[in-house]
């Protein structure tokens, strides 16, 4: 049995058809096309499939879809603004913080659920909020750094904006 | 790969009973969806109707009523985390809940469903029983309390009828003069040992209540009243010098088994090693605040 659900997915709003044991993650690959949101563990440890479901972030690969009449959510596709990279894609690229480039998009839709929620974290807490997104080729010294770099020019922009 | 299956909706908690009543165990109550949908993503478990019981107003609330802090079965782990009223009377409990799996897990992850999951390495149930917390569980005609201790039957395993739903927590504050440590160990994404200690002691620095639990060790959490009986009536200078004596009673009494986690012998002894800890952790957090 389908159900058809409306959501607002990277500020556009769509409305599939979802059959109730269709995940999220599925949804948004095989279905919408969106293929920048990726599968690692399909356990929910590794972060990989990490998108902001109403500001939060979540394992895609354990939500579905069917329960998400109304819901907002952002995917590494939504990050960018307008035509320009998002200050955290920009860091990660100016930073070098990523190699084979799989758990990128995980990394920085939490990065961006950690900065949306606290604009100035201490490195631990960046650590702390990324222990559960893991990386297995470039280490994680330069993800930290480009988080760190990413919030310092939030925080700048911001307070231009002021 | 999921496979197919039917999501019912129900909107109160008697709704939700009558469903499990009617379709058995061709069905199951689904909340945050973090092990469950794992468990049958994996081919595990497979049910014809999850049962969201999400939509059910009202069990996501955490209040305090006459020295119990009422927790709803739907709270989830990330807002137990940040939650300021569990900061202020349980903070142990909200430090072993910020240490659960991670953010996103806690974002969806319920502490009802955590609970009712019974998956043997998990944290909140081992707390649970050392904080002398009562479950409320409720059908179609009745309701019932359940102690943290009763609750666990066996891995993935409790007491709750077919067609009852654990509806909320309650915890006891905390006594002025007492004090509540959770520590865990482990490599892997979930703990290989959990450890909860609660001293309670009078103006003479004799213990006068200790509780003691172990869990992820085995197939279920479980008290210690053999390790509790040795610190009980003890000054904390007497008792430290039996904890050795203490930490290997629950370590055999964690009923370890080997697998990933780690040998059954090897487990056994972080028992031990975490109750000494656990143990120093409430004198230091004593005399920190005197």
């Amino acid at each position: 049995m389908k159900k058809k659900i409306r959501i607002t997915l990277n500020g556009n709003v769509v409305s599939p058809e979802v059959p109730a044991h269709r995940l999220l993650l599925d949804l948004l690959r095989d279905e919408i096309g969106l293929t920048g949101t990726k599968e690692g563990c399909g356990t929910g440890d590794c972060g990989a499939c990490t998108v902001l479901l109403d500001g939060k972030p979540v394992n895609s690969c354990l939500v579905l879809s069917g329960e998400l009449d109304g819901a907002d959510i952002v995917t590494i596709e939504g990050l960018q603004i307008g035509r320009e990279l998002h200050p955290i894609q920009q860091a990660f690229i100016q930073d070098g913080g990523a190699q084979c480039g799989y758990c990128t998009p995980g990394m920085l839709m939490m990065s961006k659920a950690l900065l949306d929620e606290n604009p100035n974290p201490t490195e631990e807490e960046i650590r702390f909020a990324l222990a559960g997104n893991l990386c297995r080729c470039t280490g994680y010294a330069k993800i930290v750094k480009a988080v760190q770099d990413a919030a310092m020019e939030l925080r700048t922009r911001h307070t231009a904006r002021q | 790969m999921l496979r197919r299956f039917r999501l019912e909706e129900p909107e109160t908690v008697k709704d939700a009973s009558a469903l499990l009543a009617r379709y058995g165990e061709a069905s199951r109550i689904y909340a945050g969806g973090t092990e469950l949908l794992l468990a049958m993503k994996e081919g595990l478990i497979q049910y014809e109707r999850l049962i969201n019981v999400k939509k059910i107003p009202g069990l996501d609330r955490v209040e305090l009523e006459n020295g119990v802090v009422r927790i709803g079965a739907l709270t989830t782990h990330r807002s137990l985390e940040n939650d300021p009223l569990l900061r202020q009377q349980l903070p142990a409990f909200g430090q072993m809940e910020r240490n659960i799996a991670n953010v996103r897990v806690r974002e969806m992850g319920t502490l009802g469903g955590n609970l009712c999951f019974a998956e043997p390495h998990a944290d909140p149930g081992t707390l649970l029983m050392v904080l002398g917390a009562k479950l409320m569980a409720e059908k179609t005609s009745s309701k019932r309390e359940i102690a943290a201790e009763q609750f666990f039957v066996d891995a993935y395993e409790t007491c709750l009828e077919p067609d009852e739903l654990l509806t909320e927590i309650r915890i006891p504050s905390t006594p002025r003069r007492a004090g509540v440590a959770y520590l865990k160990f482990g490599y892997l994404e979930r703990p290989s040992v959990g450890l909860g200690l609660f001293l309670a002691w009078n103006g003479a620095d004799t213990i006068t209540e200790a509780r003691v639990a172990v869990g992820c060790a085995g197939p279920k959490p479980r008290r210690v009243e053999e390790s509790e009986g040795l610190l009980k009536g003890k000054t904390s200078k007497e008792a430290s010098a039996l904890l050795g004596r203490a930490g290997e009673i629950a370590g055999r009494a964690a009923d370890a088994i080997s697998d990933l986690h780690g040998a059954a012998d090897y487990k056994q002894h972080i028992v031990g090693v975490l109750l000494k800890r656990a143990f120093q952790q409430i004198l230091q957090d004593r005399s920190s605040k005197a």
